[in-house]
C-alpha cells in the first residue's frame, strides 16, 4: 500500500502523545549510535529490499528522526516501520546511522505502547511467538504443512506426511523432534521463562496480543508451578 | 578522450588494505578483557589448538578447532535438517569432540527482528544463558545461525557500553545459578568451516571442478558488526567477505559473480512468516533470477538458515509464474560434505529442500536414484522397527 504523506492521517492524535513516543524512541540507549546526520546520498534506499517493493525509505526514516518531525516519524511508526526486512543492508550509510537499529527502537515503541499498527502487522504472527516463548525454539517441523505454505509446492505435503520417519532418519539425536527444533531440556525451558519473567517481556506480549499473553502466561505460570516456582506473570 | 575504462578501474581488479592500526572501530578484545580485570564478567578462551583467520581490518581471529559446544538454528533444524547435520558430519569426519547441546534455547533473534515482542534485558540474558550453558561443560560456542551470530555480537556491544545492562543481566544469570561469562570470540560455523578449508580439500574424494555456483552471504553475517568478519586480499581483493567463497574455491568450484551479491535474500524476519509475497519477489528476481542471467550457476550457496530457506523455497512459486529459476541451493557445510563424500540423503537430508537438485548430484557424478533407494532402504529399518533411529554408523554405508 503506497504511503500517502499529503496528509495528516493521524491528526487527532495529539500532539503531547506523538511528542511522548518520539521521546521514548530518542530516550533509548543504542539511538545515539544509530543517527549521526544524512548526506542524503541515497546508499541506504539503493541497498535497501523493502524499498523495492513497498513504498518505504530507510532514509524517510533516518531524516524524519533528525529533523524531529514528530508528525512524520509518528505516521512511519504506523504505517511504514514494519515493511523493514531488518537486513541491516542500510548500515553501509556512510554517515555509520543505522536506518534498520532506528526502526528496531521504533517498533519496540510501538509494540510497548500497544499501537495498533503493531497489533496489525503482528496478526498471524501469535503462533510464531507462542512457538518461539513456550518452547524456546523458533519454527518446529510440525509447522511444515501444506495449508501453512501453499506457495512452496508439493514437496511441504511430502515433508508433512513423513515427518515422523524423516526426523527418525537424522542421525543427531537432539533431531528427531517434530513440535521443537530440537530436543531442548526441561531445566532450560524453565530458565527461559524466569529469563521473560525477570525482564518484562510479558508485558509487551500483552500489550500487543492479549489472548496470546494469557495463554502463555497459564502455560508457563503451570511449569514454574511444577517446578517450586512462586511466580505470576500479572 | 581518455576511454572511460582507464579512468575507473574495476572494482574486481581493486585492493582493500588490511591494516589494524587503521581500523575505524574499537578492537573489542580489549574491552572485553579489561572488563574481566575489573571483574564484570569472565571471559571464555578460545581452545587451543586453534586456527587464525583475519577480519575486515587485519585483526586475528581466533576459530577453534574442536572442543565446540554447537549452538544450533531454529530454522535449519526445524525445516532443513540435513545443514546442522552436515556440520556434525564434519566434526565426525575429521575425528574432533564436540557437544551436540540439549540445554540450548533459540537466540530468539528471529522473532525479535520481526515482532520487536521482546526488550534489551531478555535478549542480553538469553544470549548470556546460552553462553553460560556452554562454559560449564568445557566446550566453546559455535554459532549455526547468521542471525544468531549477528545478534550476539550486537548484543555484545551493548553490553560492552552500558554498564546497567551488565548489572541487570549479570543478576538475572545470578538467580538463575549461573556464571556471567562471554566468549573470547564470537565464531560462526562458517568461519569454521572457511579455516578448515584446507583440510577439507586435503581429504576430498569427490571431484567439483565442474560445478559453478554463486554465492550469497548472509547479512546478518556480513553487515552486522561488520569488522568482526572474514575478509582476505586473495578473495575479492579483500573488499568482501571471503566466507563460503573461500571454501568453495578451495575445493575447486568456478564461483561465477553476479551483479546483485550484495543484496539479502528477501527472508525480512516476519515477511518470510506473514508475508511472503515479498520475500518471494525479492529472492527470485533480485537473486535467483539475476544468477540465473548473468552467471547461470549449479547451485547458490550460502550460509544462513534464511537464505537457504527464501532463495530456495521460493523459487516453486515464481516457476509456476513463468520465471527464469531453477537452482538449488545448499549451504557451505553441505558443499564440504559432499566434497568429502556424504551422502546426499542420509547427510544431506537433500530431501528436506525443495528446488530439483538432482541434476546438481549427477553433474558430481552421483547417482540420485540410486542414493534415493539406498536412503529408503535404511529407512525401511525404521519403519519394520528394528531400529528406531538412523545411527551416524547408518551414513557410514
Amino acid at each position: 500500500m503506497a504511503l500517502d504523506l499529503r496528509i495528516n492521517k493521524y491528526a487527532d492524535v495529539p500532539m503531547e502523545e506523538k511528542q511522548r513516543l518520539f521521546d521514548e524512541v530518542t530516550r533509548d540507549e543504542r539511538f545515539e549510535e544509530y543517527l549521526y546526520g544524512c548526506y542524503e546520498c541515497g546508499i541506504c534506499v539503493a541497498s535497501c529490499p523493502s524499498a523495492r517493493f513497498y513504498d518505504f525509505s530507510p532514509r524517510r526514516i533516518a531524516q524524519a528522526v533528525a529533523r524531529e518531525d514528530v508528525d512524520l516519524v509518528y505516521t512511519l511508526m504506523n504505517d511504514s516501520i514494519w515493511d523493514c526486512s531488518q537486513c541491516f543492508s542500510c548500515d553501509r550509510c556512510p554517515r555509520k546511522n543505522s536506518p534498520g537499529g532506528l526502526i528496531t527502537i521504533m517498533r519496540e515503541v510501538a509494540v510497548n505502547n500497544g499501537l495498533s499498527s503493531a497489533q496489525e502487522a503482528l496478526e498471524g504472527y501469535g503462533r510464531i511467538v507462542y512457538k518461539i516463548m513456550g518452547t524456546g525454539t523458533q519454527v518446529s517441523p510440525d509447522m511444515l504443512q501444506p495449508n501453512a505454505f501453499p506457495d512452496w509446492g508439493p514437496h511441504v505435503k511430502d515433508i508433512s506426511d513423513n515427518l515422523d520417519i524423516w526426523r527418525r532418519a537424522l542421525p543427531p539425536e537432539t533431531l528427531h523432534t517434530t513440535e521443537t527444533g530440537w530436543q531442548v531440556d526441561d531445566k532450560t525451558i524453565i530458565e527461559l521463562y524466569l529469563i521473560w519473567h525477570m525482564t518484562g517481556v510479558m508485558n509487551m506480549i500483552q500489550e500487543v496480543d492479549e489472548g496470546l499473553y494469557e495463554i502463555l502466561v497459564d502455560v508457563m505460570e503451570e511449569r514454574l508451578e511444577e517446578e517450586g516456582y512462586d511466580v505470576t506473570f500479572d | 578522450m581518455i576511454p572511460s575504462e582507464t579512468l575507473v578501474k574495476q572494482a574486481k581488479d581493486r585492493q582493500f588494505v588490511q591494516d589494524p592500526n587503521k581500523a575505524p572501530t574499537e578492537d573489542i578484545h580489549d574491552i572485553i578483557f579489561q572488563l574481566e580485570k575489573e571483574g564484570e564478567w569472565e571471559v571464555q578462551r578460545v581452545p587451543e589448538p586453534y586456527m587464525e583467520v583475519k577480519t575486515k581490518y587485519g585483526r586475528i581471529k581466533k576459530i577453534p578447532i574442536e572442543k565446540t559446544w554447537h549452538h544450533k538454528s531454529c530454522g535449519q533444524c526445524g525445516h532443513i535438517p540435513g545443514y546442522s547435520t552436515s556440520i556434525f558430519w564434519l566434526n565426525r569426519k575429521f575425528g574432533y569432540d564436540y557437544i551436540d547441546p540439549s540445554d540450548q534455547t533459540s537466540c530468539t533473534a528471529w522473532n525479535y527482528y520481526a515482532s520487536a515482542t521482546s526488550n534489551a534485558a531478555a535478549q542480553a540474558a538469553v544470549a548470556m544463558r546460552n553462553f553460560a550453558a556452554a562454559a560449564e561443560t568445557g566446550y566453546y560456542p559455535l554459532i549455526h545461525c547468521g542471525t544468531s551470530f549477528g545478534h550476539y555480537k550486537e548484543t555484545r556491544m551493548q553490553l560492552i557500553h552500558s554498564a546497567e545492562l551488565r548489572r541487570q543481566v549479570r543478576d538475572i544469570l545470578a538467580r538463575l545459578g549461573k556464571k556471567f561469562v562471554i566468549p573470547e570470540e564470537i565464531v560462526h560455523y562458517s568461519e569454521w568451516v572457511h579455516a578448515m578449508r584446507d583440510k577439507i580439500k586435503e581429504n576430498q574424494v569427490r571431484d567439483m571442478s565442474m560445478i559453478r555456483a554463486t554465492v550469497h552471504p548472509a547479512c546478518h553475517y556480513h553487515k552486522l558488526i561488520t569488522e568482526d568478519v572474514i575478509y582476505d586480499p586473495e578473495i575479492y581483493g579483500a573488499q568482501r567477505t571471503a566466507i563460503i567463497t573461500g571454501t568453495l574455491q578451495a575445493i575447486g568450484v568456478d564461483v561465477a559473480d553476479y551483479s546483485t551479491w550484495y543484496d539479502c535474500c528477501g527472508f525480512g524476519f516476519r515477511h518470510i512468516l506473514v508475508s511472503r509475497d515479498f520475500s518471494r519477489s525479492f529472492a527470485t528476481q533480485r537473486k535467483i533470477e539475476v544468477m540465473k542471467k548473468e552467471a547461470n550457476p549449479d547451485v547458490v550457496v550460502t550460509h544462513d538458515t534464511g537464505c537457504v530457506t527464501t532463495l530456495d523455497q521460493s523459487q516453486f512459486a515464481a516457476k509456476a509464474h513463468g520465471h527464469e529459476v531453477g537452482v538449488p541451493v545448499l549451504s557451505d557445510s553441505q558443499m564440504a560434505a559432499l566434497a568429502l563424500g556424504a551422502h546426499p540423503y542420509k547427510v544431506l537430508q537433500m530431501h528436506w529442500h525443495n528446488t530439483d537438485n538432482t541434476g546438481l548430484l549427477a553433474k558430481m557424478g552421483i547417482d540420485p536414484d540410486k542414493a534415493w533407494a539406498e536412503f529408503e532402504k535404511a529407512l525401511e529399518k525404521l519403519k519394520d522397527g528394528s531400529q528406531q533411529y538412523l545411527t551416524w554408523e547408518d551414513t557410514d554405508g
